[in-house]
């Protein structure tokens, strides 16, 4: 029989950069076992991230020269469930960043909490592989695996510290909320498919066209569908796992947990709602609108008082939600590629703030409370500097990349004519700045503790704080080329 | 090195910047006496820009421009006129004394301090120079920064609390003028057909009144809580009282221009139609002469000196609103030089305060008393200081109001008649302040055994009270320089001004005495 019936060379290509994840997953579970059993040797399982990784990204490079050299928007695989575009490329690109980043900054981290273990990176690639599917993904059942390849990686992880009690609440909190919201994901793709007749999204976007405006099925299947979508990247009200998560997770977990996992979702979302459900906008615009503001307001107003540094950048993170959803809202080209750029830059800038909690946590201290940053500038001065410069971009001041983010989400608002929207915005950019800077008082203007010990830094952990600060820099200074490359992941619709 | 002076002077206090960070930490003399260098020599450096200057040249002179962000249309595109030039001028020299005035103020973090006043004073530069509106932006958020460490690491007591109230009130504004900014961006697009932030080209846009308004409020927003404008002003006595010497110096001898500045670059060329609106002029205008008033009366019950002076702050800023909401060439250019004339005054009443809490420690006034027997010198400093800020005939402060309140008259003689009691008030506080602290007989103590200014104290004062004087005998260069910029922005609010029936347009080179009071 000819396999090439069923699986074509397109297929293969399509899906190969979560084949290599997946497969180098499955390569540290196995070497971990045969040939690394000494636990101070499990740091050269970073070997294997780092060629996977780097195999990832060729064939992602491979899939853009392919696209350039065919001169063709996309290329599907598997009759459609799979899109390469410039959109998922781009946001795998940000995947590969961050968990390349998360894992090799990871050992000290674990190593003085004591649970250095060989799946943890496994589970870091698995997760990856997970979310390569929601960017590239366009047929329901292929998101629906994605999404819960990801979110299963991430229970575990969230969980990796296995004697912290911390952990393992935020590990049940996180499954039984997530399980639950993808009950309502998968009743709102039921009613989908049996509405459309399809699960594709590009058939479903044709059907639910056909129908009439505020449709009661259709919106049935938007409303269920968006928790779903809402519940992953944080929106409120359907923000409540996310600070025990973000506090009893792993720093590491934490960073990508909010940066990898968000950037995912905020793929998954962008592809449902600007595919099939574009054309029930004026649905979904006041829905989106409303929970937009209820974000911002939760995530800053929530913010002001927290004493847990992990918990404050949770709420900021889910500030941060709120901001990305004003994109979609405004909906414009200004909207969706300043969708792109945030991500982008919240990609680096959150990175890097959570990097910098990695480094506190030594040998006894947890290093996660306002107060363990007391004085920091007096001890480590560098990273002081570099902590304000991610918080000033994380608030948007300009000349840090944060500022590009905001500055084209209020473009877009302005452009759309939700003048209202872009107020409450802005008043909120600036409450934010009230909160991030409670870290800078305690770093810069609080005197230190006598006799700490240093900080735990590693030389990956320098490199990555590098990358993290000169990405913020730069694209805050000279962001031209960054932009040319956001606006490459544009959906073509 | 013409077409590059600007930049140069820009770039100066950065350069200095990143020397300064690799210098050691432990030698405090060392990072003092670089810091004094590169303040001092970014003055030298900006000094060329008074000979090379041509009063009455149209447009803007030493322009650069480079494209930076062409996705956006952004540029780095920079340039002065007489306005800039003026406040270039005093930025640069204001700059330099407040980190001379600091050598033994600030003992902890030295390094660190002048880092932060390297930094402020590049943002502070590149406000009054940029000429494309993101750039601007960039800068006027880049000074919020260095100025929350300034005021909240080397700050009094309540430091904490008075630089994160800056912060979130300049920054609150700030946002809301961004976008303003952001509409008027749009709507270049809208109209041209591609994306600008270039001032130039923004005046090209033919804006109905509805939106010119909306743009207006959310200019003014930002501006006016620079200013700060009444009802606005309540972060400055806090900012301003807790702030070290140096901060206070340069927070109301240049900061706050910053806003008055933004009115006459922005809100009224850009929105013509919205500044001439009768509405907003009558509410700008009422809220200018409300801060002239309640500033002063302020001032009058104020025990702390360094409050008062603050609250005057708000007081004189009212003036230079006031003189731009008149929106005629006296007004303006009256506003401008009031605007330099109120860096020079409260500047140096922020130096004498901070002389005196050198030694003391306090600035309750009653602590003091009869300080004119022991410390002479600081007694005459103080008085000029305190003169011209109350608008003596002779000394700067004089000319400045006068113009302005002759700019009101033309305008609306009433807010001229309400302007003028901000005047008697000014000189009210300003002596029953000289002469609780100075005059009389030693009351405490403490204050007997106090030391005279030093030769370094004296140096800090020296220049600003020659420029005090020398724009209070001869001010005629300074509305030479102002003329052209300010008859281009009366032009452009009030398109049939200087042919009309109304013939004083002329400025006035040298006031005569009398009249205002």
């Amino acid at each position: 029989m000819d396999m090439s019936q069923f699986f074509t060379t397109n297929d293969y290509f399509s899906i190969i950069p979560a084949v290599m994840l997946a497969l180098f997953g499955c390569a540290i579970l196995l070497f971990d076992f045969l040939i690394f059993p000494d636990p101070r040797q499990r740091k050269y399982l970073l070997i294997f991230v780092v060629l996977a990784e780097g195999f990832t990204g060729f064939s992602l490079f491979r899939q853009t020269s392919w696209l350039a050299a065919q001169n063709v928007p996309d290329l599907s695989g598997f009759g459609g469930s799979i899109t390469v575009d410039g959109f998922s490329i781009f946001f795998n690109w940000l995947f590969l960043i961050a968990a390349l980043i998360v894992a090799v900054v990871s050992y000290k981290y674990l190593e003085n909490a004591g649970e250095h273990h060989g799946e943890y990176y496994a589970l870091v690639l698995f997760a990856q592989s997970g979310m390569y599917f929601l960017a590239a993904g366009t047929d329901l059942i292929t998101l629906y695996i994605g999404l819960e390849l990801m979110a299963l990686c991430f229970y575990i992880l969230v969980g990796f510290l296995r004697s912290d009690k911390r952990s393992n609440e935020a590990a049940l909190k996180y499954l039984i909320l997530g399980a639950f919201s993808s009950g309502f994901l998968v009743y709102g793709f039921s009613i989908l498919y049996g509405l459309c007749g399809s699960t594709k999204l590009a058939d479903i976007a044709g059907a639910i066209a056909q129908r009439p405006a505020w449709d009661p099925m259709v919106f049935l299947a938007l409303t269920t569908t968006s928790v779903g979508l809402l519940f992953k990247i944080s929106a409120a009200p359907f923000h409540m796992w996310a600070p025990d998560a973000y506090e009893g997770a792993p720093t590491t977990i934490t960073a990508y947990l909010s940066v990898a996992s968000k950037a995912a979702s905020i793929a998954f979302l962008l592809r449902i709602f600007l595919g099939p459900f574009a054309s029930a906008r004026e649905t979904w615009e006041p829905l989106l609108t409303l929970i937009a503001v209820l974000t911002l307001t939760i995530g800053n107003l929530a913010a002001l008082n927290q004493t847990n540094i992990k918990r404050l950048l949770a709420y900021s993170s889910v500030s941060h939600a709120g901001f990305m959803l004003l994109g979609l809202i405004a909906g414009n080209e200004t909207g969706i590629k300043g969708i792109a750029v945030y991500i982008m830059v919240y990609t680096f800038m959150n990175l890097g703030a959570l990097l910098v909690v990695v480094a506190l946590r030594r040998a006894n201290i947890i290093g996660e409370e306002l107060d363990d940053m007391a004085g920091l500038v007096h001890k480590s001065p560098g990273y002081a500097f570099l902590m304000l410069i991610f918080l000033l971009s994380l608030a948007g001041i300009p000349p840090t990349a944060g500022f590009l983010g905001k500055f084209y989400i209020f473009e877009s608002l302005i452009e759309t004519r939700h003048y209202v929207l872009a107020a409450v915005a802005s008043l909120y950019a600036a409450v934010a700045i009230y909160y991030y800077f409670k870290i800078v008082r305690s770093m810069f203007i609080r005197e230190a503790p006598e006799n700490e010990p240093a900080l735990a830094t590693t030389f990956p952990l320098r490199i990555a704080l590098g990358v993290s600060l000169a990405a913020t820099l730069v694209i805050g200074l000279y962001p031209q080329p960054f932009l040319e490359i956001a606006k490459s992941s544009l959906l073509v619709r | 090195m013409d077409q590059h002076l600007l930049s140069i002077i820009l770039l100066t206090p950065l350069a200095g910047l990143a020397v300064l960070l690799f210098l050691p930490g432990k030698n405090k003399d060392l990072i003092r006496i670089w810091a004094n260098l590169v303040g001092f020599g970014g003055f030298l450096i900006s000094l060329p820009l008074v000979s090379r200057f041509q009063a009455g040249k149209p447009g803007y002179q030493f322009e650069e421009s480079v494209d930076w962000i062409p996705a956006l249309g952004a540029h780095y595109h920079i340039g002065m006129d007489g306005i800039s030039l003026l406040l270039i001028m005093l930025t640069t020299l204001m700059g330099s004394i407040a980190i001379l005035c600091s050598w033994n103020a600030i003992q902890e973090r030295v390094k660190e301090y002048y880092a932060m006043f390297l930094l402020l004073q590049v943002g502070m530069i590149g406000v009054f120079l940029s000429l494309d509106f993101f750039l601007f932006y960039v800068f006027w958020e880049l000074v919020l920064v260095p100025m929350y460490f300034i005021i909240g690491v080397w700050g009094g007591p309540r430091k904490l609390y008075a630089a994160i109230k800056f912060f979130l009130y300049t920054l609150a504004g700030s946002v809301l003028m961004l976008l303003g900014i952001l509409t008027l961006y749009f709507q270049h697009h809208q109209q041209f057909g591609f994306y600008t932030f270039e001032i130039a080209e923004l005046m090209k846009l033919n804006l109905p009144l509805g939106l010119q308004q909306w743009v207006f409020w959310a200019f003014f927003i930002g501006f006016a809580i620079k200013v700060p404008m009444f009802p606005f002003h309540t972060w400055l006595p806090d900012a301003h009282v807790e702030a070290p010497t140096a901060g206070s110096v340069i927070l109301a001898a240049v900061l706050l221009k910053m806003g008055t500045y933004g009115f006459l670059r922005f809100s009224l060329p850009l929105l013509p139609k919205a500044s001439m609106d009768q509405k907003i002029v009558q509410i700008l205008a009422i809220l200018s002469i409300i801060g002239i008033i309640y500033g002063a009366l302020v001032s009058l019950m104020q025990a702390d000196w360094k409050k008062l002076i603050a609250y005057s702050s708000v007081s004189h800023l009212g003036f230079c609103t006031l003189g731009i909401f008149s929106m005629n060439p006296n007004g303006i250019a009256g506003s401008v030089l009031q605007q330099i004339n109120h860096g020079i005054s409260t500047g140096m009443l922020f130096l004498v305060i901070g002389i005196i809490y050198e030694r003391r420690h306090t600035r309750a006034i009653s602590e003091y008393g009869g300080l004119a027997h022991v410390m002479p010198k600081f007694a005459i400093i103080f008085a000029i200081a305190m003169l011209s800020s109350a608008g003596l005939p002779l000394l700067n402060g004089f000319v400045g109001e006068f113009t302005i309140l002759q700019g009101a008259f033309e305008a609306n003689p009433i807010w001229a008649a309400f302007a003028v009691t901000g005047v008697i008030l000014g000189a009210a506080y300003l002596l029953w302040l000289y002469q609780r602290t100075m005059l009389g007989q030693v009351t405490n103590g403490k204050n007997l055994t106090l030391h005279d200014m030093s030769a370094r104290e004296v140096a800090l004062f020296v220049p600003l009270i020659a420029w005090s004087i020398w724009i209070g005998v001869y001010p005629k260069p300074y509305f030479d320089v102002l003329r052209q910029p300010v008859s281009e922005i009366v032009q452009r609010v009030r398109p049939g001004y200087y042919s009309g029936p109304v013939q004083n347009a002329s400025i006035p080179t040298v006031p005569s005495n009398g009249g205002a009071r």
